[in-house]
């Protein structure tokens, strides 16, 4: 049998007292250097009555408030910074409205640990110095690109600084410098499978051997489509703009749930209603908190993932806590072309134009393997000119300033007066006819 | 003189047309001209009826989005030429047409009905006057 590899074999075979210890040892740590250094979390430690000298390790989290998107929203854009800007090196951005975007700031150190997190994922894959690793996930204020380019220098392989899109030549470059390792979110996986298959090359003639794919939730069903249009073994991670991007957490090659990269995020889950820590095994809502970052440390994050964490000896060797696949969301967030939206963006751009929210419905599905997306409006007396010409502006302006809102485009389908199914309780605004989990 | 048209804003879907003009049937209500406008996703069905307001009730009752423009009727020689020498007097007076349509024709009369919608009614209607046309009134174009 191979020598199993590891980036940060220490760490990621610690036994799990031993890193209990370290976290108490940041944590404690974390907590005085926020204390000192971001008022508003401060604040909301002196309203639930908690100091620095409260915690004295792992075992005092629950006693420290959460943090969640609406905070953030609120300290946009700098804050919760915690540091001087003059010491950040780089920013990075979710997508999102103005104003609703979230700003993670970084110093050096931080890019750093996160990229040494990705580099964790990459060993994981198989992926070595002598591997050739294509980046097909956006580069820009998107930490996908960003992340996953800072991983692969670390671990010295040839990287591909490819971005999203342009597939021709995504192929074309996959098989002129032999990339071993594709990174990119799984409906462009998939995607590009289908091209290759389209273009006449058989998954054999590329010397692709991994994968590494995130950003959005994917099936299993989705996972065997992929290995098999590509010829790779396709590998899990995760990640939050908030807890620096991809790489706080990754599968191994015994695919049972992403390894945390513990000694710098702790993950508890919790009851979404009433905030209670709930036990090992146990289906509730991700909530990290980040113990190394320096200019961004963000406490008891709520993610608004579902998911379950579990213990217990991995055959890969790490003794990381795993995480299952996220199962959903408590909140009403959807990822649509690789995008976070949210059904009030769409409401926000409807009052915008129309001074008034139509009833409206968002109907998602996936033909193939690429996300559509559609919004239903119901014209109204106010919205309805006489001539074609002032009903297609109207269905033009509506789709420009979606697209500026949220960065993606949808299918703008105006629709007759009480067309749309009214529900008894809460109006159906979204209907994903997508199986994602 | 000008008469009122009805505009309703139909899907592209099978059986909408048949939904709307069974609306107006139930009502009692006679069609005098018709015309779609159609982009791929939506259409404008424009219309007029012999009873507007009963009309309106009708379609809106039925939940339709309807819109009440004004709009001309002129009677043209029923012969080649007849359309031309009003399309003329308008560009004279120049006057924009923004789409029109024909009327049901009575087959004993020797003139046909057209419907314009102008972008100013006042100055289409004195200049088609003074040329010596024939404007229909509401209840005429409902008799015609």
């Amino acid at each position: 049998m191979a020598e199993k590899i590891y980036w940060d074999k220490d760490i990621e075979t610690m036994e799990h007292d031993k890193m209990v210890a370290l976290q108490s040892e940041r944590l404690v740590k974390q907590v005085r250097h926020v204390w000192d250094n971001v008022p508003y979390y401060r604040r909301l430690m002196e309203e639930k009555g908690v100091t620095p000298d409260d915690i004295k390790g792992v075992e005092d989290l629950h006693k420290l408030p959460f943090i969640s998107k609406a905070d953030l929203r609120e300290n946009y854009p700098d804050g919760m910074l915690a540091v001087p800007k003059s010491e950040c090196v780089r920013i990075q951005s979710t997508s999102g409205t103005t104003g609703k975007r979230v700003v993670a700031f970084y110093t050096q150190n931080d890019v750093d640990m996160w990229e040494n997190c990705v580099a964790r994922a990459i060993t994981a894959a198989g992926g070595t110095k002598d591997d050739v690793l294509q980046v097909a996930y956006g580069y820009g204020l998107f930490t996908g690109g960003a992340g996953i380019h800072g991983g692969s220098h670390k671990v010295g392989c040839l990287t591909l600084p490819m971005s999203s899109g342009n597939t021709e030549r995504q192929i074309q470059f996959m098989q002129d410098l032999g990339s071993t390792i594709l990174c990119c979110t799984p409906s462009y996986a998939a995607y590009i499978g289908e091209t290759v298959k389209e273009m006449g090359i058989s998954p054999d003639e590329l010397k692709l051997k991994a994968g590494i794919f995130g950003a959005e939730p994917w099936t299993e069903e989705m996972r065997q489509e992929i290995e098999k249009s590509l010829g790779l073994k396709a590998y899990d991670i995760y990640g939050l703009t908030e807890t620096s991007g991809p790489g706080v957490a990754f599968e191994c090659e015994e695919q049972t749930g992403m390894h945390i990269n513990e000694d710098n995020f702790i993950a508890e889950i919790i009851d979404p209603d009433t905030g209670e820590v709930l036990p090992e095994g146990s289906k509730g809502e991700l909530v990290f908190t980040s113990i190394t970052k320096e200019a961004f440390p963000l406490l008891r994050y709520r993610t608004r993932d579902i998911c379950i964490l579990t213990r217990g000896k991995c055959s890969c060797g790490r003794t990381l806590v795993k995480m299952c696949k996220p199962m959903g969301r408590s909140d009403d967030m959807l990822i649509i072309k690789g995008v976070n939206v949210f059904p009030s963006q769409i409401e926000t751009v409807l009052l915008k134009d129309f001074n008034a929210t139509p009833n409206y419905q968002i109907v998602v599905d996936r033909v193939g393997n690429v996300d559509t997306f559609e919004i239903k409006v119901e014209l109204s007396d106010e919205m309805f000119g006489d001539t074609i010409k002032s009903v297609s502006e109207l269905e033009k302006k509506l789709s420009a300033d979606i697209v500026q809102i949220l960065g993606i485009r949808a299918k703008i389908s105006l629709a007759e007066p009480k067309s749309i199914p009214r529900s008894e309780g809460k109006a159906v605004r979204v209907i994903d006819k997508r199986k994602l989990v | 003189m000008t008469i009122k048209q009805i505009s309703i804003f139909v899907e592209n879907k099978p059986g909408r047309l048949s939904d709307v003009t069974a609306v107006l049937k139930n009502g009692g209500i006679n069609i005098r001209a018709i015309t779609t406008a159609d982009s791929s996703d939506f259409g404008i069905l424009r219309l007029i009826v012999d009873d507007t307001d009963k009309a309106i009730e009708c379609l809106k009752t039925a939940d339709y989005l309807v819109k009440v423009t004004n709009v001309i009727a002129v009677t043209a020689d029923d012969k080649p030429g007849g359309m031309a020498s009003i399309m003329k007097t308008l560009y004279k007076a120049n006057i924009s047409v923004e789409y029109m349509y024909s009327a049901f024709l009575n087959p004993s009369e020797v003139t046909a009905c057209l419907i314009l919608r102008v972008d100013s009614n006042e100055n289409a209607i004195e200049a088609l006057t003074d040329a010596g046309y024939k404007l229909l009134s509401a209840d005429e174009l409902a008799k015609f």
